[in-house]
């Protein structure tokens, strides 16, 4: 084990979480300003790798296709807001599950009918090749431009949220929505807006993630339970606390599938560590979650005061 | 008259085999015995209890591995695996209830949904089972009597006892002390404890009989497919779980039965009854179900909030 596997692990481990990000950002504000469990949220992350798909085939050019599938899921991202969601902000927690778990079944059958099944979405060519990073330590291409770009988006999102009119009156609707309403917030408008950018952080992380995992139907049902997962080790509402807990994920559970195998190996016989080594790292973001509940049941950067 | 409808009902499914001969229907019957057995158990913790598990998945699915399990290792008597199989689910429903119930809210949805996620990715990866590709089991598991469970009829009886069973100890266990305690910790828990009950423990005790009936729903479930995969753990099983208990009604004692019914029923109407008009414009709707269960579901929570139960009945919920 040398010191550039690990490199290359770590590297992997932050890709995957920034990616984890994008999805976590705005599934926490929903989740912190109304109070809205929306497990369609990975359906967007799905429509989005959809129409980047669709959408580089008709271009031709992976970056306008992509470009262009960010603005669309926005769109429908919006619509479904103010068609369906809207309505179910003051309701109980269970309808807005059985809600949001039928826009899962319409989205996924809705794809399936426009698209099929799957949708090939290749690597752009000039980048499937590796890169030299330090001497002796090649890395992909693709994978470092995708940890570029969610950089350079989470750090947008940052300043969006810190340091903009906008993203205060966000902040605010997450730490009190009450008080954020009485102060005279359009939270209606508002959260249309923020749900919209949600829905286009989802695409932009469908489109990188589609040339590296598969772009199917129901591709956004598992990575939808690990966003979750994000949001509440970070503390629910919080931006700053979903990069921490995306990162934290992405690197455990990257880190975890890599190394456990090999960890347990050392202390175990072989069909022993072969066999639990996968199946623990498997688990290691819950467990995770788990712990960080049981010890700090708000999460790692609580946003209400 | 309301006191014989649930009479009426029973008899009903006693005479169904004998008058419907297909076994297709015999199945699909045995199958929304199974999955409102699931359902009921849901609705325990989630209706009468007031805990909104986002995981029961994982209690049905621990007692289908356990109980095939025993099967496929050789262990054909049902006294032996079904039993142990319940047992283990109880069991994982004391753990993760003890950890769970420690948080409040929406914090407890997602950490029984962690859990719930930790069981599954545990059976993936049980490779000597199957892993991710399931267990095929030769044959259900065989009682010493002269009840062949093997026959689809005696399957369809012993499916049929088993929801009976529950929804007559649900309706025993709503009566008692102990199910006007779990309500009453459901309507304010600040004051239930305050006058002295032992909140916690009560819901824990809830939480493991309704993860017990759930395994045992979870026998049934691969017993009757002679089939288990790791899908019965994962987490739209438990979505869709908790669909048929919002669809039936939550905290209704036919809820559990009522919502599988209503939901598989759709399902199946779709599926495997050609609409001529709808046929016409579109050709190939039928491999579609599930857009039309979605929208179903859609409807039924925007407009009729109480569920198909709640729509009818007169009475509020228990």
């Amino acid at each position: 084990m040398s010191w550039v596997l690990i490199l290359e692990q770590l590297l992997n481990g932050l890709q995957f979480g920034l990616m984890l990000f994008l999805l976590a950002a705005g599934l926490t504000l929903v989740f912190g300003i109304m109070d809205m469990i929306n497990l369609a949220h990975g359906s967007l992350y799905m429509l989005g790798a959809f129409l980047a798909a669709a959408l580089v085939q008709a271009t031709g050019s992976f970056a306008l296709g992509v470009l262009l599938a960010v603005p669309a899921t926005a769109l429908a991202g919006m619509l479904i807001e103010v068609s369906v969601l809207r309505t179910l902000y003051a309701r109980d927690h269970l309808s807005q599950v059985l809600a949001t778990f039928a826009l899962i079944l319409i989205l996924n059958e809705a794809v399936r009918i426009v698209w099929g099944t799957d949708l090939p979405l290749p690597m752009p060519a000039a980048l499937s090749g590796p890169v030299q990073l330090l001497p002796g330590m090649v890395y992909p291409a693709y994978r470092l431009l995708i940890i570029g770009v969610g950089a350079a988006v989470a750090g947008l999102l940052y300043l969006l949220v810190a340091r903009t009119r906008i993203g205060m009156l966000v902040r605010a609707g997450a730490s009190n929505r009450e008080m954020a309403l009485a102060m005279g917030v359009d939270i209606r408008l508002l959260f249309t807006l923020l749900f919209g950018v949600g829905a286009g952080l989802c695409a932009v992380a469908g489109a990188l993630l589609g040339p590296l995992l598969a772009v199917q139907v129901g591709m956004g049902e598992n990575i939808l339970i690990l966003a979750f997962v994000v949001v509440v080790i970070g503390g629910i509402g919080s931006i700053r606390g979903a990069l921490a807990g995306a990162v934290l994920v992405g690197l455990v559970d990257t880190i975890g599938r890599a190394f456990l195998p090999l960890l347990f190996g050392l202390f175990f016989q072989p069909r022993v560590a072969s066999a639990a080594g996968p199946a623990i790292a498997s688990v290691l973001a819950y467990l995770l979650m788990v712990a960080v509940l049981y010890f700090r049941p708000r999460g790692l950067f609580p946003a209400r005061g | 008259m309301q006191r014989y409808a649930p009479l009426a009902v029973l008899v009903l499914a006693l005479a169904f085999p004998l008058a419907v001969q297909e076994p297709y229907y015999l199945s699909f019957a045995s199958r929304i015995f199974v999955y409102a057995l699931a359902a009921t158990s849901l609705n325990l913790v989630l209706g009468y209890g007031g805990m909104i598990s986002f995981g029961h998945a994982a209690f049905v699915g621990t007692g289908a591995y356990v109980s095939s399990i025993f099967l496929a290792e050789g262990v054909a008597s049902a006294w032996i695996g079904w039993p142990a199989a319940v047992a283990a689910s109880a069991l994982a429903a004391l753990v993760i209830g003890a950890v769970s119930l420690r948080t409040r809210g929406v914090y407890f949805i997602m950490i029984t949904l962690a859990f719930a996620q930790i069981v599954f990715f545990l059976v993936n990866s049980m490779k000597a089972y199957g892993g991710d590709e399931g267990l095929s089991l030769p044959a259900r598991a065989s009682t010493g009597l002269p009840v062949d469970l093997g026959s689809d009829v005696v399957f369809y009886y012993v499916a049929l006892a088993a929801l009976a069973g529950a929804v007559y100890g649900l309706h025993r266990l709503a009566d008692s002390r102990f199910g006007r305690v779990i309500e009453a910790i459901r309507e304010n828990e600040a004051r239930a404890e305050a006058i002295g009950f032992p909140v916690y423990r009560y819901k824990l005790a809830c939480f493991v009989v309704a993860g017990a009936v759930g395994g045992l729903a979870g026998v049934l479930l691969a017993s009757h497919g002679k089939y288990v995969n790791p899908n019965v753990l994962h987490w739209t099983q438990s979505g869709t779980l908790m669909v048929m208990v919002i669809l039936g009604g939550v905290g209704r004692l036919w809820g559990g039965t009522v919502g599988a019914a209503a939901f598989l029923g759709l399902e199946d109407l779709i599926a495997n009854h050609r609409i001529d008009w709808l046929a016409a414009w579109l050709p190939d709707y039928q491999q579609h179900a599930s857009l039309g269960v979605g929208a179903v579901l859609l409807a039924i929570v925007l407009f009729a909030p109480q569920g198909i139960a709640g729509a009818f009945a007169r009475r509020p919920r228990a």
